[in-house]
């Protein structure tokens, strides 16, 4: 087998942001110990096809109960690939989101934003085997959150892969281009380098568009990359 | 042409109803969950359960624990991970919101040696709010102390920490459990590897 290549730190923030406070007690202080990969790291689950349901992929009909959620109807796809471009099929992406208008179903979120009864905002989708992946949903929200003083998360939807070995395993999250709240979002700007943050911007295609239904982004998504030879001992 | 990696951004503190949703009561299907070996599975049954603990040593009732682990025999599985699987499926998740002691429990068996280590463990990925980019440690098993002497990771580990990544075992009635307690930071923070 082969091995993965390292982490590359100047892609990912630090443990410690200080613009996002609660990294401040939760984020490691000491220096990581480092691992010679096997097969631990190499490793990693495989899911069937069968745990992507019809409507787990569009979470503009999976939660609705009595009509169709409020907001603006989207259409995102992507590929996932490595950093040598080489395609990753077959894995699962899970997802889950704000509504439309910022609040978050999760029982904790107390933002006075209505929740929408026709939107649950999660879902999963599972790349091909070329590596492309697609759902639709609807356009998040922005939210207020705790951080700072008038502090608003932008709007963002999550994502979750495993890619094909737990050293690959990434939780995401998708950003809107020409969202002003981006140059003041802690969480964003918590990557420093401005090249890999702009990685988490999706991209408007209007050839991704569907005439009369809904806007297309694409959002690309790269995993580390495996050593071109075996690993030796 | 090489592309650059997609950066990690934290799972904040709303992930339940997307990746754990069954253990939170939402209605959706789990694609993980805290069985990791079913009652079919081969090899001695155990529970291993912690606290995840900030800086201040404040329990964490949003984080979200995952763990991937060989069967009894040391090896990874390659079958799809299944909630319909009653034997061994390998991948564990399990969020800290749940229990009234904001414990994560996993119920598994204990793993073998992998082909290329010398004590068994099983790998541990650390979630949360606050987290920007996720953190992998391993839990060994208090009870393997000869393995876990001649384990190069574990000697790679200062020898003052490495205590942190060995769980307790405990026999009760119901069978064996292992408490791994995961500290953040401070003078116990559990050590983290660049994996």
């Amino acid at each position: 087998m082969t091995g993965f290549k390292p982490r590359d730190w100047n892609s990912h923030a630090p443990y410690i942001a200080p613009g996002y406070k609660s990294t401040l007690l939760r984020g490691p202080t000491k220096p990581l110990v480092a691992i010679k990969p096997g097969l631990s790291e190499g490793t990693g689950p495989v899911f069937a096809r069968a745990v992507v349901r019809d409507l787990d992929w569009d979470l503009t009909k999976n939660g609705c109960v009595n009509g169709a959620p409020i907001g603006e109807r989207i259409v995102v796809h992507g590929r996932v690939m490595d950093g040598d471009g080489r395609p990753v099929p077959n894995t699962v992406i899970e997802v889950w989101q704000a509504n439309a208008s910022g609040r978050y179903v999760h029982k904790v979120d107390q933002h006075n934003a209505p929740l929408d009864p026709n939107f649950r905002g999660s879902g999963r989708c599972m790349s091909d085997e070329n590596g492309n992946y697609v759902f639709y949903t609807i356009k998040p929200g922005a939210y207020p959150w705790g951080n700072h003083f008038n502090a608003w998360r932008p709007n963002h939807i999550h994502l979750s892969l495993f890619g094909p070995g737990f050293a690959t395993r990434l939780v995401t999250q998708m950003y809107f281009p020409g969202d002003p709240l981006l140059d003041l979002d802690p969480i964003f700007l918590g990557t420093p380098d401005e090249d890999a943050r702009n990685r988490l911007v999706a991209k408007f295609l209007i050839d991704k568009t569907e005439e009369g239904f809904a806007l297309g982004y694409q959002f690309d998504i790269v995993l580390r990359g495996r050593f071109a030879t075996p690993m030796e001992d | 042409m090489s592309y650059g990696e997609t950066p990690s951004q934290t799972v904040g503190p709303y992930f339940a109803y997307g990746l754990t949703p069954v253990q939170y009561g939402y209605d959706f299907t789990d694609l993980a969950n805290f069985v990791v070996a079913g009652p079919d599975a081969k090899g001695e049954h155990i529970r291993v359960m912690g606290q995840v603990f900030d800086g201040d040593g404040v329990l964490v009732s949003d984080a979200m624990i995952e763990i991937w682990q060989a069967d009894e025999a040391g090896q990874y599985s390659s079958e799809p991970v299944s909630m319909d699987n009653a034997g061994f499926r390998g991948l564990g998740r399990c969020g800290t919101g749940t229990d009234a002691d904001n414990r994560f429990v996993f119920h598994t068996v204990k793993p073998g040696v992998v082909a290329d280590a010398a004590a068994p463990f099983i790998n541990v990925t650390v979630f949360m709010r606050g987290m920007l980019t996720h953190a992998f440690t391993r839990l060994y098993f208090s009870d393997e102390s000869d393995a876990n002497g001649t384990c190069a990771v574990l000697q790679s580990v200062p020898a003052d920490r490495r205590d942190t990544l060995i769980a307790a075992r405990n026999d009760t009635p119901t069978g064996p459990e292992y408490r791994f307690d995961i500290y953040m930071q401070g003078d116990r923070e559990t050590v983290f590897f660049d994996v």
